[in-house]
């Protein structure tokens, strides 16, 4: 009964937010509406049992990357009027017809009752508690190539970003 | 009483998907479209561990893991991609940028 409660407010939330993204004239407020979805799904990992799945989505998500694009829109400017006239013919006509058909592939799917593609009825009886000891012993062991993989690609596009963005076009340094 | 089963996760996880691939192919401002993919993989983590619950595998969230140190990486560097563009034509809108030349 709590979990339907949560998933009925907390799903409207993060719907809210994912709305306010598209929808905002201003840059600022599709980034907040963006942190609203993303805690929203905070708070949906902490109910499936993944607390510090969650807790990094708090930190990292909600945290360094939001402020990261903050720091980009304030850096160059928020601009309101954004031109949306189409370049490509039949642009808006084609996503309609691709909405309507998802819309209706969707609808048959949820109210036709056809989850047969997904495990129902809440799974085992111990389903797995995403603790630090859990989610430690997997990945450092099953995982851990992938794990020291991923240090090597972060390094790179630390490095990437700066020789994009910090260095002229004629290889100089900027002048302060 | 009705009990919240793993399909409506993923069911709220496809409508996040969609909306965020919705603000891909309307929105022109450069920064709007990295927040719609961000949307997106967003969703997918939603779905990754739903569907770890109801097969009873912690493999589920540490796919999660992953995912978000490719968004990180993703991030970082689109970032930087869309600083040095405005740099050189003060606007933000993809649509000018319809010419593979700086």
């Amino acid at each position: 009964m709590i979990e339907l409660a949560i998933f009925v407010v907390v799903g409207a939330a993060a719907i809210g937010g994912a709305l306010a993204v598209i929808f905002a004239k201003n840059p600022v407020y599709a980034a907040l509406g963006l942190l609203g979805t993303l805690f929203s799904l905070g708070v949906f990992y902490v109910v499936n049992l993944a607390h510090l799945v969650a807790a990094v989505q708090v930190i990292v998500y909600a945290g360094a990357v939001l402020t990261l694009f903050l720091f980009v829109i304030m850096m160059i400017g928020v601009d309101k009027d954004e031109d949306t006239t189409e370049t490509l013919r039949f642009h808006r006509p084609l996503i309609a017809g691709l909405a309507g058909i998802t819309l209706l592939v969707g609808g048959v799917l949820a109210f036709g009752g056809r989850f047969d593609w997904v495990p129902t009825a809440g799974g085992p009886e111990d389903p797995p508690n995403g603790t630090v000891e859990e989610l430690a012993g997997r990945l450092f062991t099953d995982w851990v190539l992938a794990f020291e993989v991923t240090a090597l690609l972060l390094t790179i596009a630390a490095a990437g970003a700066i020789s994009l963005a910090y260095f002229r076009r004629d290889g100089s340094e900027p002048v302060e | 009483m009705i009990e919240v089963t793993s399909g409506w996760y993923m069911t709220l996880a496809a409508a996040l998907f969609a909306i965020g691939l919705l603000g891909i192919l309307v929105r022109r401002n450069a920064l709007i479209m990295f927040m719609c993919v961000e949307l997106m993989l967003n969703a997918v983590n939603l779905t990754f561990v739903a569907a770890g619950r109801a097969l009873g595998s912690i493999e589920g969230q540490v796919s999660v893991f992953f995912v978000l140190v490719v968004a990180a990486a993703e991030v970082v560097v689109g970032l930087a991609i869309i600083v040095a563009i405005f740099r050189r034509r003060e606007s933000a809108s993809v649509d000018e940028l319809s010419e593979l030349r700086g």
